[in-house]
This record gives C-alpha cells, sequence and structure tokens, in this order.
C-alpha cells in the first residue's frame, strides 16, 4: 500500500511541484494519475520509488517511509516505467537489457534466465531476443522497456506515459495487458493525460492540478464532470461531450462508456419511432 | 550537475552582461593566461580573489560558487595526483615545497574554471555567436559552436533522467570500488550519447527543411558594437597582462609557501 501525507516538494530552481498532496493506494488497485503537462504527476510518482523524497511531509511504501530506504531497496517494490524508452535503453541485445536489473537486484544467473524467458513471452518480444533494442520499433522499444521492470515482478507497477507515440492496436494491446496485471494482484499506476484511454481502462483517477489533487473517484464520476475536468485542463471524452450536447434530449450526461451510450440512444430512438 | 549550472548563461541586466562578448573572452583568456603563467600561490591567490567582484557585479554569485564546487573534485583530483607525484620524485618524502606546489596547480584549476564559468554565465550563446560572425569565422562553424553551448543544459537535463530511469531499475551508482563505480556509468553515458547523435540527426533535418546554408551571404538583425566601456575594460585586461608578463619575467616572486616539512 502507499500511502502519501500531506506531501510537498519543491525542485532546486524553486518550482513548488507539489503542494500538500494527500493520497491513499491499497494493493491490487489500478489508478490513473492525470493532469496536464507540468501538473506534478511525474514527480508524484517519483516520490514512490524514492527517486524524489518530499521537501515536507511523508510517503509510506508498505508501511516503511520512503526516507528510509534506498532507491533500490524501494524498486524492488515499485517498478516505474519511464516515458521514454531511449532514456533507459543501451545493451547490445534485448536479453540483457531485460537481465540488466535483475543482476542489479542481485539474482542468481539461473533465476535471471527464467524470469528473462518469462518477460520476453509475455512481451512478446521472443523473436527479438538477440536484437539490439536500438534497432526496435518505438512501440517495441517501450515493450523491452515494460519487460525489463515486469521482469522482477515489482508489487506495484507505474507506467509513465504509457500511450504517447503508440498506436491504436497498440494501445488495445496495452489495455489488455494492464488488466493482465491488475488480475495478477498487481497494483498499476498509470499517469497520463489521454482521456480517451482511461474511459477504456476505467481505473479509479486522480486528478492533478498545479500540484494539488483536484479530483478523486471513479473514472465515470470524475471525467463526467466538467467542471473538475476543466480545472486540471483536460477534455470530456467524446461521448460525455456529445451526452453534453444532446443534454435538451433528456438524456443523462454522465456518460462516457460506448457500450451504456449505445443502449440510451438506442431507447431514444425506439422511444420516439413508437 | 552543479558545473553545469554554473556554465549556464542567466539572462540578468548587468555592467558585465552589458559588456561585449569580445571583451569578456579577452578578459577571461587574460585570467586564464595569467593562471597558466604562474606556479606560485601568490599571483593564483591574488587571480582568484580579483574575481570576485566580477562576479558580484554580474549578480551571478550563487552559480559561480556552484561551479567551484563542481570542480572541487577535479581539483581535489589535481592535488593529490601532484601531491603523489612530487613526493615520488622528490626521493618518497613530503616537503612543504611539494604542498606549497600541488596546492597552486589545484588552485589554478579552480581560477581557470572560475572565470570562464563568469564568462558563460554573463554571455549568451547569441552574442557568442554573433562575436564569432564578425571575427570572420564561416557561418558553419559559428553556428555548431553556439549549438553546442545552448544544448549543454539540455544534454544536462536529459543525463539526470537517465540517471533516474536507471537507477529505478535498480542500478546503484555509487556502489563498488572505483571501477566498479565507472562501469556503473555505463547505462548512463550510453543512452545519452545516442539520444545526442540522434538528436543532431533531427536536427540538421529539421534546419535544412527551413533552408538552412541556401543563401551565402547572410544578413544580422544584430550587430555588436564596443562602447567605451569596453575599450577601457579591454585596455585593462591587456595592460594587466603585460604588467604579469613583466612580472614572470623581470621580478622575483615574494614566496608564500607552506612551512617546510620532512617525516
Amino acid at each position: 500500500m502507499i500511502r502519501a501525507i500531506d506531501i510537498h516538494f519543491s525542485y532546486p530552481s524553486g518550482v513548488e511541484a507539489l503542494q500538500g498532496v494527500s493520497i491513499k493506494i491499497r494493493d491490487g488497485e489500478f489508478v490513473a494519475l492525470m493532469g496536464e503537462n507540468g501538473a506534478g504527476k511525474t514527480t508524484l510518482v517519483k516520490h514512490f520509488n524514492g527517486l524524489l523524497k518530499p521537501t515536507r511531509g511523508e510517503v509510506f511504501v508498505d508501511g516503511r517511509n520512503t526516507k528510509e530506504l534506498s532507491v533500490a531497496e524501494l524498486s524492488r517494490k515499485v517498478g516505474l516505467v519511464f516515458q521514454n524508452p531511449d532514456h533507459q535503453l543501451f545493451c547490445e541485445s534485448v536479453e540483457n537489457e531485460i537481465a540488466f536489473s535483475l543482476r542489479n537486484f542481485g539474482f542468481d544467473e539461473a533465476t535471471v534466465s527464467k524470469r528473462v524467458k518469462w518477460a520476453l513471452n509475455f512481451l512478446d518480444l521472443v523473436r527479438y531476443r538477440k536484437t539490439s533494442p536500438f534497432m526496435l520499433s518505438g512501440g517495441e522499444r517501450k515493450r523491452v522497456v515494460l519487460a525489463s521492470v515486469l521482469a522482477w515482478d515489482p508489487k506495484i507497477v507505474i507506467l509513465d506515459e504509457p500511450t504517447i507515440g503508440q498506436d491504436y492496436h497498440q494501445k488495445e494491446k496495452l489495455l489488455h495487458f494492464i488488466r493482465q496485471l491488475n488480475a495478477q494482484d498487481k497494483t498499476v499506476i498509470i499517469v497520463t493525460h489521454d482521456v480517451e484511454f482511461v474511459v477504456d481502462c476505467n481505473p479509479r483517477v486522480v486528478l492533478i492540478s498545479r500540484g494539488q489533487i483536484v479530483g478523486d473517484s471513479t473514472a465515470k464520476e470524475v471525467l463526467t464532470d466538467r467542471v473538475v475536468v476543466e480545472k486540471a485542463s483536460l477534455v470530456l471524452p467524446q461521448i460525455t461531450k456529445l451526452f453534453y450536447q444532446l443534454r435538451g434530449l433528456g438524456l443523462p450526461r454522465n456518460v462516457m462508456d460506448v457500450d451504456e451510450a449505445e443502449r440510451l440512444l438506442a431507447g431514444l430512438v425506439r422511444r420516439s419511432g413508437a | 550537475m552543479s558545473v553545469f549550472e554554473g556554465l549556464r548563461f542567466k539572462r540578468i541586466s548587468s555592467p558585465i552582461h552589458r559588456l561585449d562578448p569580445r571583451t569578456k573572452f579577452v578578459l577571461s583568456s587574460v585570467i586564464f593566461g595569467l593562471a597558466i603563467m604562474f606556479t606560485e600561490l601568490l599571483p593564483l591567490l591574488l587571480l582568484f580573489f580579483f574575481q570576485i567582484p566580477l562576479v558580484s557585479l554580474a549578480g551571478v554569485k550563487k552559480e559561480w560558487f556552484r561551479s567551484l564546487k563542481g570542480g572541487l573534485l577535479l581539483a581535489l583530483m589535481i592535488f593529490i595526483t601532484n601531491f603523489i607525484v612530487g613526493s615520488i620524485s622528490a626521493g618518497w618524502s613530503l616537503t612543504g615545497d611539494v604542498l606549497t606546489y600541488s596546492t597552486a596547480m589545484a588552485l589554478r584549476f579552480l581560477v581557470i574554471t572560475a572565470s570562464f564559468s563568469i564568462f558563460f554565465l554573463a554571455t549568451s550563446p547569441d552574442d557568442l555567436g554573433l562575436a564569432l560572425e564578425q571575427a570572420h569565422l564561416p557561418y558553419e562553424f559559428c553556428f555548431a559552436f553556439t549549438t553546442a553551448v545552448r544544448f549543454v543544459p539540455v544534454l544536462a537535463y536529459e543525463a539526470q533522467t537517465i540517471v533516474d530511469a536507471q537507477k529505478a531499475r535498480g542500478l546503484e551508482l555509487e556502489k563498488g570500488n572505483f571501477l566498479k563505480r565507472v562501469k556503473n556509468y555505463i547505462p548512463i553515458l550510453i543512452p545519452l550519447i545516442v539520444g545526442a547523435i540522434r538528436r543532431s540527426m533531427e536536427m540538421a533535418e529539421a534546419m535544412e527543411s527551413r533552408a538552412f546554408g541556401a543563401e551565402k551571404k547572410r544578413t544580422n538583425l544584430f550587430i555588436l558594437k564596443m562602447r567605451p566601456v569596453d575599450h577601457l575594460v579591454l585596455s585593462f585586461s591587456l595592460m594587466t597582462l603585460a604588467f604579469g608578463v613583466f612580472i614572470r619575467l623581470f621580478v622575483p616572486m615574494p614566496i608564500l609557501k607552506f612551512p617546510q616539512l620532512r617525516f
């Protein structure tokens, strides 16, 4: 479980990126942290694996204060996948790239090779085992980084902007994959401003704006609330926008799901036909 | 990354910032030249303290100290190397002379770092490029130079992100003996270099699509002009240099050194 209590954080440049954030994320939860660029989303998740320590307030991961733990110790539990794979890849083969983190954590070679095999399979990378990561496409490189984090089996997986630069097909795969992780009882946290992707995922949504939490509830409740969404400089999901425009027809506004929209609209057509 | 911070241009208005970049370059070069000429403690100390009023005039004290702090580790290494080599060549003995000389060498490095730190803190990359252009260097060269200077902070920022990303994968930079620590930096350096190369290629393409090099003769919006104060600082710098050369050649230096020790 992650618990942040009234954390503040200022960068050396003086920018106050977090201004009193309190949040509790239980084991096995699926959370989307959303907000505009520079809202403090990435700064917040960097507190969860100890890369940043709060200037004021406290963060606890499984009951232990992050101030007392090193990044390496925390990373064993909290796997953070960075936005840009090019900031991490450096080995001559995909296989070694995945083994890198395992060796850092001191796994023995037998376990390393077992875990590498598992991760390659899980992310459909077996045929690139010996390929240089630099030769792969953007989406594949992202998968390699993901594999290298999942290989050590962290309890909490944080994905920073996982949908950037991914085509629709890859997003669908990602969605499927996140559900799989969540089904394995892992806590999954995604940092994103991709509203449509979050609608498809349907997680708990935490909205951040200017270093403060401005909304925290189910996706439906947060993302269909125009005031809150605009406060975080996001846009309403397309389907919600449609229902806002159709409000004269006596339809509810808090709709974001395709199936629900279809049911409501079909009902409306049927009623008007009768 | 504090060394980079101390080399990044700080956009404020100060008498030093308003000086012509060429004047500032000559001033920094004179300090550099004098530091190279002397191996004694006294002139190096004078050179070091001479820069403090300049720094406060330029309003960049904080950044300047940061660059010194960054240079301190290297200065320490210079001190240790000189100290070891000096002691060995003095017949495995520790003498006050070796101590004095090693301190002077470390101080010399700090003086040089400090002088160029002032220069870069108070000179915008644009001014610098303009100065090079007006010195009739080929434009491509000036452009490459300004771009390199401008990208230092970008690279520093990227290096920090890479460090974070690799730490999140369990890399512990401070772990292990000296060799292991050097090896720890491979996962940082490779992505940094690959990224820089990739960026330069992308930039070249972007520039070409914006007609870089289409016209041989370029015009400039701004033209640098030396003001009276520039001439004043310039003459002062050159006179100081001449004075330094005179002292070096004809005046014996008053001795300032650590007491003789024998172990």
